[in-house]
């Protein structure tokens, strides 16, 4: 077994392996003390930030933390590695590796070219160096985008989930929300629905509807009901009009099994997306989740640190050229991510591995109510990722998740980040929101109800 | 005099629709005082919530009234703060509380193990009456004796399961509180319980509450995945819900797709 050590004058640090050296490296969490894999202080820290700093990068193409043999996640990893795209990079260390990512070789073009050359361990090790401000600068070079019925992640844009729950899937009580959501500009990336119930006619009832509404007021975005691939599957093999295949996937065989999938059940689902031929732009057709502490929490983490961890997910999420890839950073609790400064290191660390690996990046910048986090931490997150470039984000009614019950952010949110950093909604989206008078010419909502919206709510309530 | 700086939303009628937090109206692009300031008040008592110990001898009185002995275990973690921070603690009962329950009668169809989880109040409020409705509908079923649990997570169901050798167990338990509910009961079902499982061989029945998921509608559902389960001997991923809803309330139609 390999060891890893730092000198420092008289005083050496050793580390048994790399998953310990990844793991002493990473940022304070509470999931990796109770994974009992965390350093004993920040000096132990920094020190395995300096060891990492020194390896070179090729150590992760032979030294797979979990072994190949083992999980399909590495085979995965390691049979789609791209070793010309790599080259620019090879001769690196982590830590040169940090340099050349914050210098001005590292541009949009250079990084997109790179990312099939880079693994997730690579993405992760070198995160673990980076101040919190080198995750913004560099996540911000990085260009990624997708299609499906609009164009997700263009410069100069943010989009938004618009998630318009309700505690019993009430038809009424979710168009409530999505006339809420759309009439604050909301809704770009994916109207996508949490299911109170996941029994297959409930979830194809809300597909029908969210279907009709698209179609109805030609709105250029796409539906999601989140539920499990396997019964995305059987619903479209009845007929279901489903545009975007949901899956919640992990960093790890095991931990995906703990789901219920594996790598074939997902390229499956994305198959039988694709046989539907419902987008316009795009062939974009998965709507991915993801978050820290999955693995642990499902006790198939192989003493790997939970941001490592994450960063193998998106190696997951990329096989299947997903049109969102969204980290629902705060919603595990407080046992994996303990109050707000740690949440908004892992939204930035999040961010920023998916964006290097290759993926449309968004952030559900939440928070549960036994973590200790309020909406100061989360109003910081919003805006560190929105410096970031982060491509999505959550968009609900006045912050408050009457289904799931956590706080994510609001519709009004996601105005407010736009107006700071100038930011517009999909291109597509932004032209029926001035075709429907919900925006004016020059930006800004309207103060009165569009035509269309004002018939539909006449005589409710 | 200037003008309202607050711009109202002409949608207000659609609040009566859902418990959301919709048509606030806006100051600028960003939330009016009075919504702002309603919010903070209740993310403080959510706070509150979270910290409220379950009254066990109450439920224990309750379930008597129903004809049901109930034993009162613990999980591994002590207290509130260890629960919070030690998942796995509270998926296994207390050494004490396992010595308690090995002297347990074992060999049943289904057990029902009560546990606080993240919401006592959630327990307090919604277990009696949702097992007044359930326990009529198991007839046929051998019944283990019902459990307690406090500081207790999903999967000490399992072990408590287990060592009752139950072919189900079924866990009601405390949701996280939300902003607006704070009672939310969650229902979690599974075949052949054993400690080591994991989410995927569950069944999830969630927000069970009276403004939420009815009593007798979530009866309805689990009865349905328990006798599947026992039926076709699995439970989870492989177990889909295709209960036909019950004849609920009426169903208000979606306005957006009206005329």
């Amino acid at each position: 077994m390999p060891s890893f050590a730092h000198t420092l004058g008289r005083q050496v640090w050793r580390f048994d392996d790399l998953a310990q050296l990844m793991a002493k490296a990473s940022p304070e969490r509470s999931g990796d003390h109770l994974a009992g894999i965390a350093a004993l202080d920040e000096e132990e820290r920094a020190a395995a930030q300096m060891a990492l700093a020194d390896l070179p990068l090729t150590t992760f193409l032979h030294d797979h933390l979990i072994p190949y043999e083992a999980d399909e996640v590495t085979r995965l990893i390691v049979d789609s590695h791209d070793a010309r795209a790599f080259q620019p990079v090879a001769a690196l260390t982590v830590g040169g590796f940090r340099d050349w990512l914050l210098s001005d070789q590292a541009d949009a073009a250079a990084l997109t070219a790179l990312a099939p050359g880079l693994t997730p361990e690579m993405v992760a090790a070198v995160s673990k160096i980076c101040r919190n401000q080198d995750l913004i600068l560099i996540a911000r070079k990085v260009r990624v985008e997708t299609r499906f019925r609009n164009t997700i992640g263009l410069p100069g844009r943010l989009s938004t989930r618009l998630q318009p729950n309700h505690p019993t899937d009430d038809p009424a009580g979710i168009a409530a929300s999505i006339l809420d959501g759309l009439m604050y500009g909301n809704g770009d990336a994916v109207i996508g629905i949490n299911p109170a119930s996941d029994s297959l006619p409930a979830v194809d009832t809300l597909l029908r509807m969210l279907d009709e509404v698209i179609r109805r007021y030609e709105i250029p975005t796409q539906s999601c009901v989140l539920t499990h691939v396997t019964s995305a599957i059987e619903l479209i093999r009845r007929g279901a009009p489903v545009d975007l295949v949901f899956q919640s996937v992990a960093g790890t065989e095991a931990a995906n099994r703990s789901f219920g999938i594996d790598l074939a059940l997902l390229r499956e689902g994305r198959e039988a997306a694709l046989s539907l031929q419902r987008g316009t732009v795009g062939e974009n057709v998965m709507y991915l989740e993801t978050g820290q502490g999955s693995a642990l929490s499902a006790n198939a983490h192989h003493g790997i640190d939970q941001q490592t961890l994450e960063a193998r997910a998106y190696a997951v999420a990329r096989m299947v050229k997903p049109l969102l890839v969204n980290t629902v950073v705060g919603f595990i609790g407080p046992e994996y991510l303990y109050d707000g400064k740690q949440i908004i290191r892992a939204g930035l660390e999040d961010h920023f591995c998916g964006k290097l690996l290759g993926l449309p990046m968004g952030c559900d910048i939440c928070y549960t109510n036994h973590a200790e986090a309020d909406q100061n931490d989360m109003d910081n997150l919003l805006t560190l990722l929105g410096v970031a470039g982060i491509t999505f984000i959550m968009g609900i009614p006045g912050s408050d998740d009457v289904m799931l019950n956590y706080q994510t952010t609001s519709f009004h949110d996601a105005l407010y980040l736009r107006q700071v950093l100038g930011l517009r909604p999909a291109p597509e989206f932004e032209d029926w929101l001035l075709r429907q008078d919900i925006t004016r010419p020059g930006g800004g909502l309207s103060e009165t109800l569009p035509p269309a919206f004002r018939r539909a709510i006449e005589g409710v309530a | 005099m200037t003008r309202d700086p607050v711009t109202a939303n002409p949608w207000g009628a659609l609040r009566a629709l859902t418990p959301a937090r919709i048509a606030l109206g806006r100051a600028g692009v960003s939330q009016p005082t009075v919504p702002h300031l309603e919010f903070q008040m209740a993310h403080a008592r959510a706070r509150k919530a979270v910290g409220l110990a379950l009254d066990t001898g109450a439920l224990q009185q309750g379930l008597a009234d129903l004809g049901q002995r109930a034993m009162v275990l613990q999980s591994a973690a002590e207290s509130r703060a260890a629960y919070l921070q030690r998942p796995d603690l509270g998926r296994q009962l207390g050494h004490a509380s396992r010595e308690a329950l090995a002297g347990a009668p074992k060999g049943h169809d289904l057990a029902i193990v009560i546990a606080d989880g993240l919401s006592a109040t959630a327990i307090a409020q919604n277990a009696l009456p949702f097992l007044q409705v359930l326990l009529p509908a198991l007839e046929g079923w051998k019944l283990a004796p019902l459990t307690i649990v406090t500081q207790g997570r999903v999967a000490i169901g399992d072990e408590i399961g287990a060592m009752l050798s139950a072919q189900i167990v079924a866990v009601l338990i405390g949701e996280r509180p939300g902003l607006s509910s704070p009672d939310s009961l969650g229902l979690y079902l599974t075949h052949g319980p054993r400690p080591g499982l994991t989410d995927e061989a569950r069944n999830c029945i969630s927000n069970v509450r009276p403004a939420g998921l009815g009593y007798p509608e979530a009866a309805h559902k689990l009865v349905f995945l328990m006798t599947e389960a026992r039926r076709r001997g699995l439970s989870g991923v492989d177990l889909k819900d295709e209960a036909e809803a019950l004849a609920g309330p009426a169903i208000r139609p979606n306005f957006l797709l009206g005329g």
